[in-house]
């Protein structure tokens, strides 16, 4: 009898915990909310001075460029290889720029750099703000009638949220370049159908506006995230690291959740026949 | 790192992701297209339009010269009603035929038009009275089966 | 320093009456605070680590509101503060945070530039001159162009301390301002709090637990201990306090109202010496 009532304890244990987790994640989410809208708000200062957003576009944007472009090249060389393997199997090797192309600006475009995005501009986002409340440099500024979230947060948003389509433009432009390199240069596919069918392909409204819609979408989310991660952290060494690891996680999740929300409704929805 | 420096980088940040969106437009997709250009409308009545969708091309001679805007079907003639949008700069005469054909063995289906020989020109808003469906795999199979089946046959008499 | 307090002509700067805080009900962390803090004296409120002068202190910046009673704090009502009221009312103050708390992306000069850029709207050459006043004043007119990471702990708190009164305030808090300071910075932000505080005119309220230098720089002190002012007075009638609690954080005794040992079981029981 006694080791049963130890696991239902154990069990229950577990429930209850889920529960709160649940409970208290729902709770955040609300309280997330009110602060974006608070801070879209107060954005005045950023908008005003602009100096500030520029700034920040700096440091979320022009930093990331090192690792955006050389990821970029990276998967259009693979995209290339691999596609031509199997291409090459139907006879339609000739269609290679099409599916370099459309799968960098649909998809891997928005996605991989939002990915990149998040790991190295959010987290970076969230340890500052998290570090500035954790040595009261945000108290201060309280202190001094400056809003710290008008003054700090919101040109970090903003900054994040127009670097972020600027970045997947030149991820999927990189990629597209690589696999140009890698299909035409390297393997030896012909550089008229690459291009020619590319273009007959790809659709300016359809693949290229919904993948940029994606990537401001994306923008938004993981710099929401890492912004509020950040002025949410608990004030030590380790609430600040956490709240790091946490940026990175949820905003990915967050961006492959939403991928599938948005390609659902762009690439599937709507297409009569 | 000093402001000057700052926006000179930023400034070259934000000209180059825009140079990678007018690539993106220009090189890759199919901006140079008449999306800005005028079109007429016609319509036309297939009594199967196959794998046909909106936004496929409008092809005569190879060439294309408009986009399919939208596919309705009509209820009491139990017909599809094809609406096209034809470059302003072609003009077609009225006995024109559509026909629906594939692009290659397994591309997509596309509209392409032969000009016939009347003299007065398609209006918008016109419908052209020549079509011809497209091909239906099962149907063509089965056909063929059908003729092998009665040529095994006549052997026999 | 002055030998006595002058008979209050006007209202005290700061008054807090009757007030009680905590961040539950169950358990106050301010019980029955009444003090009042008049105009130009340097006033410590001294107390053991948790006893909830931190606390005080960001009520009387309003930070923090009192869930009882009223702060009024240069001639308002804390609790009537709509936002834009609470940002007027905080231009003129300053205040001097535990560790500095410049911010690190700024030079020096940045630093206590910062208030300046944000509430006045001043010609460069203008904001030049008076920022190099203020870091005269505080002796570091030297460092404008260092970093925060550049400086020792002593400069960085007299950055921090110039800062403060970037925009000459009539009141100026001071959050433990000797926390961590080698004996001559200690010396010299002692120093610089009386100094700046009668330049300028302004009331200064210092939380610390440093007695023996405190008491040789205040005009006045409040003893805190567990929520409540246990004692008052001027810093003489504070060293001869026979209240034993100030008793024994005065003269720093090991045992009093204040026991060494925390409160712990029976301690044969816990090295289970008795054995049965």
């Amino acid at each position: 009898m006694p080791p049963w009532t130890k696991i239902a304890d154990d069990m229950r244990g577990r429930f209850e915990r889920l529960g709160s987790n649940v409970t208290s994640n729902v709770w955040r989410l609300g309280f997330a909310s009110r602060f974006l809208f608070y801070m879209v708000l107060h954005s005045g200062t950023a908008l005003r001075r602009f100096r500030l957003t520029v700034a920040e576009i700096y440091f979320a944007g022009v930093l990331s460029l090192v690792i955006i472009l050389v990821s970029g090249l990276f998967v259009g060389m693979v995209l290339a290889l691999q596609g031509y393997e199997t291409l090459q199997r139907f006879g339609a090797s000739e269609s290679l720029g099409v599916l370099v192309a459309l799968s960098l600006v649909r998809e891997l475009g928005p996605v991989v750099a939002g990915l990149l995005f998040a790991s190295r501009a959010g987290s970076a986002i969230t340890a500052e703000i998290g570090l500035m409340k954790a040595t009261e440099q945000l108290s201060a500024m309280e202190m001094m009638a400056v809003d710290p979230v008008a003054r700090v947060v919101a040109p970090r948003f903003w900054g994040g949220v127009l670097s972020m389509p600027l970045l997947a433009a030149l991820f999927s432009a990189m990629g597209i370049f690589g696999g140009y390199l890698v299909g035409v240069q390297l393997i030896g596919v012909d550089a008229g159908a690459f291009w020619s069918q590319m273009q007959a392909a790809v659709d300016l409204r359809n693949d290229i506006l919904n993948g940029v819609i994606k990537s401001v979408v994306f923008g938004i989310a993981v710099t929401w995230i890492a912004v509020f991660e950040g002025y949410d952290a608990p004030p030590t060494a380790e609430g600040v690291s956490r709240a790091t690891t946490r940026t990175v996680v949820t905003s990915s999740l967050a961006i492959l959740a939403l991928d599938f929300m948005l390609t659902a409704l762009m690439f599937t929805g709507g297409k009569a026949g | 790192m000093n402001r000057s420096t700052i926006d000179l980088w930023v400034g070259v940040f934000v000209v180059a992701g825009a140079a990678a969106l007018l690539f993106l437009a220009l090189k890759v997709g199919n901006l140079a297209s008449f999306s800005n250009s005028q079109t007429y409308q016609v319509y036309a009545r297939f009594a199967n339009i196959g794998g046909l969708k909106a936004r496929a091309p409008i092809k005569s001679a190879g060439v294309v010269v408009g986009r399919v805007s939208d596919i309705r079907f009509d209820n009491d003639a139990y017909e599809a009603v094809v609406t096209m949008n034809l470059d302003a700069s072609y003009a077609f005469p009225r006995d024109t035929t559509a026909k629906i054909l594939t692009s290659g063995i397994l591309g997509e289906q596309y509209v392409g038009l032969e000009a016939g020989g009347d003299g007065v020109m398609l209006k918008s808003g016109d419908r052209l009275r020549l079509t011809q469906s497209a091909v239906v795999l099962e149907n063509l199979i089965s056909q063929f089966l059908f003729n092998k089946a009665s040529e095994g046959k006549e052997p026999a008499k | 320093m002055r030998d006595n307090i002058t008979p209050v002509q006007q209202p005290p700067i700061v008054d807090i009456k009757d007030v009680w805080f905590g961040y539950d009900a169950a358990r106050p962390v301010l019980r029955d605070i009444n003090l009042s803090i008049p105009r130009g004296a340097v006033v410590g409120i001294m107390g053991q680590s948790g006893c909830g002068k931190t606390t005080l202190l960001r009520i009387i910046a309003a930070a923090y509101f009192p869930t009882r009673g009223a702060a009024h704090v240069l001639g308002r009502s804390t609790l009537e503060l709509d936002r834009d009221g609470l940002y007027a009312m905080r231009r003129k103050m300053g205040m001097l945070f535990q560790f500095g708390a410049l911010f690190t992306d700024l030079s020096v000069y940045e630093n206590v530039a910062f208030p300046m850029r944000e509430h006045a709207e001043l010609a460069e050459d203008l904001l030049h001159d008076l920022v190099m006043l203020k870091l005269q004043a505080v002796g570091l007119r030297g460092a404008a162009h260092l970093m925060p990471t550049e400086l020792s702990g002593g400069m960085g708190r007299r950055v921090a301390l110039a800062r403060s009164i970037a925009l000459d305030p009539q009141l100026i808090l001071y959050d433990e301002p000797f926390t961590g300071l080698d004996p001559i910075s200690f010396g010299v932000i002692v120093r610089l709090i009386r100094e700046l505080n009668d330049s300028l005119g302004a009331t200064s309220i210092i939380v610390t637990h440093d007695v023996q230098e405190a008491l040789g720089v205040v005009d006045y002190v409040y003893f805190m201990a567990e929520g409540r002012v246990i004692a008052q007075g001027t810093p003489d009638e504070i060293r001869a306090s026979s209240e034993p609690f100030v008793n024994q954080f005065v003269n720093g005794h090991l045992d009093g109202p204040v026991p060494f040992q925390y409160p712990a079981p029976d301690y044969a029981a816990d090295l289970e010496l008795e054995t049965s």
